[in-house]
């Protein structure tokens, strides 16, 4: 078997066990995605992903890349359904990037940039969130939160702290602090922890850090997330 | 080009800080361009207090009480196209972090709690307009045509923006005039 398969006309090579986002962002082509981050276990939530394989849809970051698959990634109709999604994402929460201090370093807002989103199209639910300020180094906001369980997967895979949950179904989810208090003020998470920076929207964010890169100066003010995830899987090759 | 074929714009803030006229203003020296191929209609530069129909209206700001309503419809009867420009137009913005607090709390805190004030009172004039709860982007209210994001949008992407618009072309910011911050 020679290993391969075709993404929008392109033949790249897999390796067996890869999923197709891994084969895809190992060859270099780009497949939006926010739940995903090639550090962790995937995950498969957000359907940014979303990938037509051989006339399915399918979410890329959790696919198995299998010999021959014929792949639509980068098409109007496709990316249309992408923005769809960022935009639903943007309306469910409350994502003001004016006031956020994670403006500029945001995947969400990275990612809404990438699919041309001008507005959030949908009727604003405008949610009553909890803000959790408890934590002397750490502010947990979950008006900004999008449920990607990123920060779930780092404090048990990474910190073994099993900090940060998922409680509730459908509108009525949310994340939730396991301490006996549910505060953030109770659990032994610290400022250094995998869970701490890796949230890709300002729900988690380290206190006293949020202006020390300015405005105009942060990842996405001047390169595409494309560019920046594309580089940085790059980059992870070349440590292996 | 005549007087008489120039582009009319007109322009408003509704629950916006006037944040994003003052970058439209930024355009400098190209305002001498602009009013070559186009002329306003009610704006707060001209002080024209009601809309006649133009081929062009740029909003500003949210919609957060009564009054905003009433300018946003008059801009959609009377405007070809309508803008919704700036962050606030377009998510409700900076005025919409109110969205989860109380009215009552709001003007609590504003008219009597907040300290070196005498007296205290919540104005209550009938002439005033009726707040809304919460504060709404425009689009939610009216048809908008087109969206111009920023708090504000770049002097650069404004211009952009409107050359293509005059123009006829269909309007495009290139990666870095395109921010919601």
């Amino acid at each position: 078997m020679s290993n391969t398969i075709t993404i929008d006309g392109q033949t790249i090579p897999f390796q067996e066990g890869q999923t197709i986002m891994d084969a895809a962002l190992a060859a270099g082509v780009y497949i939006p995605h926010l739940c995903h981050n090639p550090e962790f276990t995937p995950h498969g939530s957000c359907k940014l992903c979303t990938v037509t394989v051989n006339g399915r849809n399918v979410a890329s970051c959790t696919m198995p890349a299998v010999e021959g698959q014929q792949i639509a990634n980068n098409t109007d109709e496709l990316n249309a359904k992408r923005r769809a999604l960022t935009q639903m994402l943007f309306v469910e929460g409350n994502h003001f990037c004016p006031f956020c201090e994670k403006s500029g370093n945001c995947n969400l807002q990275a990612v809404a940039y990438h699919l041309d989103m001008m507005s959030p199209h949908y009727n604003h639910f405008y949610p009553a969130r909890e803000v959790d300020a408890s934590h002397p180094d750490i502010l947990l906001d979950r008006n900004r939160c999008i449920l990607c369980e990123l920060c779930v997967r780092a404090s048990r895979d990474v910190d073994g702290k099993e900090v940060f949950g998922l409680s509730g179904r459908g509108i009525d989810c949310k994340l939730v602090v396991n301490s006996s208090s549910g505060d953030l003020v109770d659990t032994d998470l610290a400022a250094t922890d995998k869970a701490a920076s890796v949230c890709p929207t300002g729900a988690i964010i380290v206190k006293r850090h949020g202006f020390s890169v300015p405005i105009g100066q942060r990842i996405f003010d001047h390169k595409d997330i494309s560019q920046v995830q594309l580089e940085a899987a790059q980059k992870e090759r070349g440590h292996e | 080009m005549s007087e008489n074929k120039k582009i009319r714009v007109a322009t408003c803030s509704l629950a916006g800080c006037f944040g994003c006229h003052m970058s439209l203003l930024d355009i400098d020296e190209k305002l001498l361009t602009l009013l070559e191929l186009i002329e306003f209609d009610r704006t707060p530069l001209t002080d024209i207090k009601h809309c006649s129909p133009c081929d062009v209206g740029l909003i500003e700001g949210g919609v957060c009480n009564a009054e905003n309503v009433h300018v946003l419809k008059e801009f959609r009867k009377n405007c070809k196209v309508l803008v919704a420009v700036g962050s606030c137009a377009i998510t409700g913005g900076i005025p919409a972090m109110r969205n989860n607090i109380g009215l009552w709390e709001c003007f609590q805190e504003v008219y009597q709690f907040e300290g070196g004030l005498e007296g205290g009172q919540v104005p209550n004039d009938p002439e005033l307009p009726l707040p809304f709860d919460k504060v709404h982007p425009i689009y939610e209210v009216v048809n908008v045509d087109y969206f111009l994001p920023g708090c504000p949008p770049p002097a650069d992407a404004i211009w952009k923006f409107l050359t293509d618009l005059l123009a006829g072309r269909e309007p495009k910011l290139e990666y870095e005039m395109l921010h919601y911050d």
